[in-house]
């Protein structure tokens, strides 16, 4: 962390990465022989260890979640809105730890990486995963780190389910549970979304049955389509509208003209499919997909929710974000229920926001404001 | 501190688990958790209020009581707090029954509307009462069920619900003798411990 890119910013940040070469048994019943965890830090930890907080990303985040990895990088972190110096996760009081989940391909083991047993890429052999191998791993990652209790783990979408699962999982490892734009296990349309965003990446003729790094070939045209089909489960039709409107960029609708015409949200989506298929592997995207599909928070509680939540020690913060039609509020308010039957410590907002899913990474006035009075409390030990 | 604060809170057991409906800025309920040691929960539909009590290091929970408060477990709370909202429920009498469903005990404080100020501006005026203690006009109001201490007490009776105290407030501060007296004339404020 040299210089500082601009106030209030994390500054130049430099990714680490961490082996283990212990076996780690996956819920799926494999074991993986060997991993690598590619993580920042941002702030410093005190010499209790008791400032650590955790970020877990979502379906297509990474490890890079605050700051700039070099003077000329145009966007900053993920979730750059939220942590830095005087922001409601404030780098001055806590140390924050995000890494790329196992699975992923921005440099942890996943389906890029070389399977040691073939000398080949992974490609679909790789293991499936399942969250809570997700929260093992972390845990891991933890103890490397020196870390014994987080202060606070903290995740959206995908990342809330992590943090959850944490919460059931090591009890005794976290203070604070931060759960935003999520939900306790996928609805029917949620999996059904996920499902034509895998057929369309299996249908690309290069994708070769997931074989396609060995071929030299990306499936460009299937993670495209997959991620505009996810893109629009983002938006509200509010904010497209708003966004968007029936704004063309190119042609008329005028009588006699038979050429057909491009609207602006076609020119949009087209970009945010071709830009996500040269930053995303396609394996990856099939595998994260399928962890949130088979998530449910309580499957091996009775399908009791409070009674999981009932395992749990910590105190919790659950976000909703009004036009999240992904996970709606009333996803969140289930957990909320359940936290209250179960007679744990918890507090909710439904943030009124027009932006849908993709508000939870925005900079929001309420949503900063509850986030950041929410955060006066963590660490502060009772 | 509002002096029907100051009764609820010596109504409060020390360590009990309390529900603060309509919980405002949190101060009273932080107050409750520093002095009587209490588990407490704030209910909040004020986005300012929640960010205020949240920040107070209180658990909000956003949530109108208007569209029901069944998440809330059979006797969940030792005590149910509702101060000044009794008057802006939509059924006030179904928060009621809610709140002795949740907890074993409520304590609900509302304004007088039996006052004897509210009576000589409503007979002399002809029009409803405003004052510094009801400031709102008519139609502007989100006090939309207005009571009297006879009301309520009748309500209570009707209901089978046990009045286990009750303290007025009155204009004067310390000793509230006209409002102990006549409550239904001279109590500002009204304040009630009840049960089933």
């Amino acid at each position: 962390m040299s210089q500082t890119k601009a106030k209030s910013s994390v500054g130049i940040v430099e990714p680490q990465s961490a082996y283990f070469d212990e076996p780690l048994l996956l819920a799926c019943g494999r074991e993986l022989a060997g991993y690598e965890l590619v993580y920042e830090c941002y702030g410093q930890l005190n010499a209790e260890a008791s400032n650590a907080v955790l970020i877990c990303h979502a379906l297509s985040g990474n490890h890079h979640a605050a700051g700039y990895h070099s003077e000329d990088d145009r966007k900053p972190g993920w979730w750059d809105a939220y942590i830095g110096p005087g922001k409601p996760i404030d780098t001055e009081r806590f140390f924050v730890v995000c890494l790329n989940n196992l699975g992923g391909c921005h440099g942890s083991t996943g389906p890029t990486s070389i399977n040691p047993d073939t000398g080949k890429p992974w490609g679909p052999d790789f293991p499936p995963l399942r969250v809570r191998d997700w929260v093992h791993s972390q845990k891991r990652l933890a103890e490397r780190l020196g870390i014994t209790c987080w202060a606070a783990v903290i995740g959206g979408s995908l990342g809330g389910m992590q943090a959850m699962r944490w919460a059931l999982e090591y009890p005794d490892m976290l203070q604070h549970c931060v759960v935003i734009a999520s939900a306790m296990k996928l609805s029917a349309q949620n999996i059904a979304f996920n499902e034509i965003a895998r057929h369309a990446i299996q249908s690309d003729p290069d994708f070769a049955d997931g074989h396609y790094l060995e071929q030299d070939s990306v499936p460009a045209q299937g993670l495209g389509l997959a991620r505009m089909v996810g893109h629009i489960t983002y938006l509200s039709d509010d904010a497209m509208a708003q966004k968007f409107g029936r704004d063309l960029r190119r042609g008329t609708l005028d009588q006699g003209d038979e050429n057909s015409v491009e609207f602006q949200v076609q020119s949009y989506l087209r970009y945010q499919g071709s830009q996500f298929s040269n930053r995303f592997d396609a394996n990856t995207y099939i595998l994260m997909t399928r962890a949130l599909d088979y998530f449910d928070l309580a499957r091996e509680y009775g399908d009791d929710p409070v009674e999981a939540f009932r395992r749990a020690k910590c105190s919790f913060l659950v976000i909703s974000f009004s036009t999240d039609w992904r996970f709606s509020p009333q996803r969140s308010r289930e957990i909320v229920d359940a936290l209250i039957a179960a007679d744990r410590p918890v507090s909710y907002c439904e943030i009124e926001a027009h932006e849908g899913h993709d508000a939870f990474l925005l900079p929001l006035p309420r949503y900063m404001e509850v986030f950041d009075a929410y955060m006066q409390r963590v660490g502060v030990s009772d | 501190m509002r002096l029907d604060l100051t009764h609820i809170q010596r109504w409060i057991a020390p360590g009990s688990k309390v529900l603060d409906l309509g919980c405002g800025n949190g101060v009273f309920l932080r107050q409750l958790q520093d002095t009587r040691n209490v588990r407490g929960m704030g209910l909040e539909i004020d986005p300012a209020n929640i960010s205020a009590a949240i920040g107070r290091g209180l658990n909000i929970v956003e949530q109108n009581m208007d569209l029901g408060l069944d998440n809330f477990p059979d006797q969940s709370f030792d005590t149910v707090v509702m101060a000044h909202a009794l008057q802006v429920v939509h059924y006030p009498d179904r928060v009621l029954d809610e709140m002795l469903r949740i907890g074993r005990e409520g304590v609900v404080t509302f304004p007088n509307f039996g006052h004897w100020r509210c009576r000589i501006y409503l007979a002399f005026r002809g029009r409803m009462p405003v004052s510094k203690f009801m400031p709102h006009s008519w139609y502007d109001t989100p006090n939309i069920h207005f009571c009297t201490v006879t009301d309520f007490e009748a309500l209570c009776r009707d209901k089978g619900i046990r009045i286990l105290d009750r303290e007025m407030v009155g204009n004067t501060q310390r000793r509230p003798l006209l409002a102990r007296l006549w409550p239904n004339l001279f109590a500002l404020t009204a304040v009630y411990r009840i049960t089933r």
